[in-house]
């Protein structure tokens, strides 16, 4: 039986898509099976960064009200021998057509057959959020250092410690620009963590080759000479249990890198 | 013959006081006082108010009643009833009595959008993040960083105070007092271990923890010691 895992933020255009996007290639990358579920109905775009959108036939909404069966509706990543497949959101219909039980059941049966199922959140605290935290056993936030998405991703936490079947959240911090950091122009690794009081499962640096990638439908996690590729394989490695130490961010302050490595008990 | 009186009138150097026999019924009470009150002339001869305590023992009284009987006074009498005194009190208030007088513990982090409301003081273990409101009708602490809202002596407590660890509100309210943030706020000053209550000319303060000491000496519950 697999689990699956939100990934979540309140604010939009903080990294969703392309943390999951990542995560889900990372850890297929591992030799883990997974599946891929964009819940951004409406506004999909996680077939975008992984470039499989040429490949869609049917989408979850279809899935939900019975149009198709749920294999049907996957699509295979090539890149992978069987091992990465998603979900897409559909496109024409909104957020709800789609019910929390409905969705619910579509990844409980997932989990049969996978191992990790990563769920896009679409922002906002609606029925599109409901959706997609229905069926997730763990969470992932993400946020960036900017006081506006840190504050959501508090509303959001918050939300997701009232859901019972969801473990307490753990947080991405994404776009990480380091000079305006060390300045203090941008709240620190070490502000948010206090702040938020949950703990860090990853920090990702601000990287043009991340949107290089997305762009072309190729996410970064596939490329190993980038930094934040290696950031998001890291991620998923803590995923899978390992005590990875965050990696050094080039001019990082040691007080934040050695709180960092406290977290994950790495001396 | 009828047993004693059910309503006796006694002077005293504050006023009168009348006590009123807890064992006969309720109308029989009040067929007594009001034929008292017509008879007595002792108390006619001033003109000027008297004020008299009412005290009825172990009997209930239902507000309606307790209305009632003022209003009975009041008629016959150059009388105001000051105050009814019973020993009942009913579960509710006895629940409310305990509530007020209760110092509820929470400990979690106060998030964004959420609120906590309890009755008595609140001694949270944790911070109250931007965004996030705590309210009590009694005294708050908060053993963390008070960064959101708090509103002590939410039921018009004036005497309420609000302490915490770290003071960085982004409003506090007591009774009906508010105070804001300023806009720009100075992050340099550590701002630790600060209290704020409602001063003399009725705004709210913000000072050391250590002050609280001479100006709410009631916070102090703990009787005996050395
Ligand atoms: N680490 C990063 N470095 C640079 N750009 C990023 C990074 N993460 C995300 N982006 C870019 O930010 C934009 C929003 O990201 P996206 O994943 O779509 O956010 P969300 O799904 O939360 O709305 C995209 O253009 C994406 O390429
Ligand atoms: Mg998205």
């Amino acid at each position: 039986m697999g689990e699956a895992i939100v990934i979540t933020s309140g604010k939009g255009g903080v990294g969703k898509t392309t943390t999951s996007a990542n995560i889900g290639t990372a850890l297929a990358l591992q030799g883990k099976k997974v599946c891929l579920v964009d819940t951004d109905i409406g506004l999909r775009n996680l077939d975008v960064v992984m470039g499989l959108e040429n490949r869609i036939i049917y989408d979850l909404v279809d899935v939900v009200q019975g149009r198709c069966k749920i294999h049907q509706a996957l699509v295979k990543d090539k890149r992978f021998e069987d091992k990465l497949y998603l979900l897409p959101a559909a496109q024409t219909t909104d957020k709800t057509a789609v019910q929390p039980e409905q969705m619910k059941k579509l990844v409980d049966e997932l989990k049969q057959d996978y191992d990790y199922i990563i769920i896009d959140c679409p922002a906002g605290i609606e029925q599109g959020y409901k959706n997609a935290v229905a069926g997730a056993d763990k969470a992932i936030v993400v946020t960036t250092p900017e006081v506006s998405a840190v504050r959501d991703a508090d509303r959001i936490i918050g939300l997701l410690e009232k859901e019972e079947n969801v473990e307490a959240p753990k947080l991405v911090i994404n776009r990480i620009r380091n000079h305006l950091m060390k300045n203090g122009d941008m709240l620190d690794v070490d502000e948010i963590t206090t702040h938020l009081s949950i703990d860090l499962i990853g920090i990702v640096a601000d990287d043009d080759e991340v949107i290089k990638a997305s762009n072309h439908g190729e996410p970064i996690a596939l490329n190993p000479n980038s930094k934040a590729s290696i950031a998001y394989r890291n991620i998923a490695r803590r995923i899978l249990g390992e005590a990875v130490p965050l990696q050094q961010l080039e001019d990082t302050n040691q007080g934040v890198f050695s709180k960092i490595k406290r977290f994950f008990g790495v001396r | 013959m009828k047993k004693s009186q059910n309503v006796t009138i006694k002077g005293t150097k504050d006023g009168l006081t009348l006590h009123l026999d807890d064992t006969c019924s309720y109308d029989e009470l009040k067929k007594e006082l009001d034929r008292k009150l017509s008879n007595s002339s002792r108390i006619q001869e001033e003109d000027k108010l008297l004020s008299v305590k009412v005290t009825v023992g172990n009997r209930y009284l239902t507000e309606q009643q307790q209305e009632e009987l003022k209003e009975l006074i009041r008629q016959k009498r150059n009388l105001i009833v000051e105050e009814i005194e019973t020993n009942v009190l009913t579960r509710e208030e006895a629940e409310q009595l305990k509530d007020e007088n209760e110092i509820v513990s929470i400990a979690r982090v106060i998030r964004s959008g959420q609120v906590i409301e309890v009755s008595g003081d609140l001694l949270l273990i944790g911070d109250v993040n931007p965004g996030g409101t705590v309210k009590a009708s009694g005294n708050i602490f908060i053993m963390g960083t008070l960064k959101g809202i708090a509103h002590a002596g939410s039921g018009g407590n004036e005497e309420a105070v609000i302490a915490a660890s770290v003071m960085k509100p982004s409003q506090l309210r007591i009774g009906d007092c508010i105070n804001r943030a300023p806009d720009h706020n100075s992050d340099d000053e550590a701002r630790v271990m600060e209290c704020a209550f409602i001063s003399e000319n009725r705004q709210i303060i913000i000072d050391r923890l250590q002050v609280l000491i001479q100006q709410r000496p009631n916070l102090t519950r703990f009787e005996g010691g050395r």
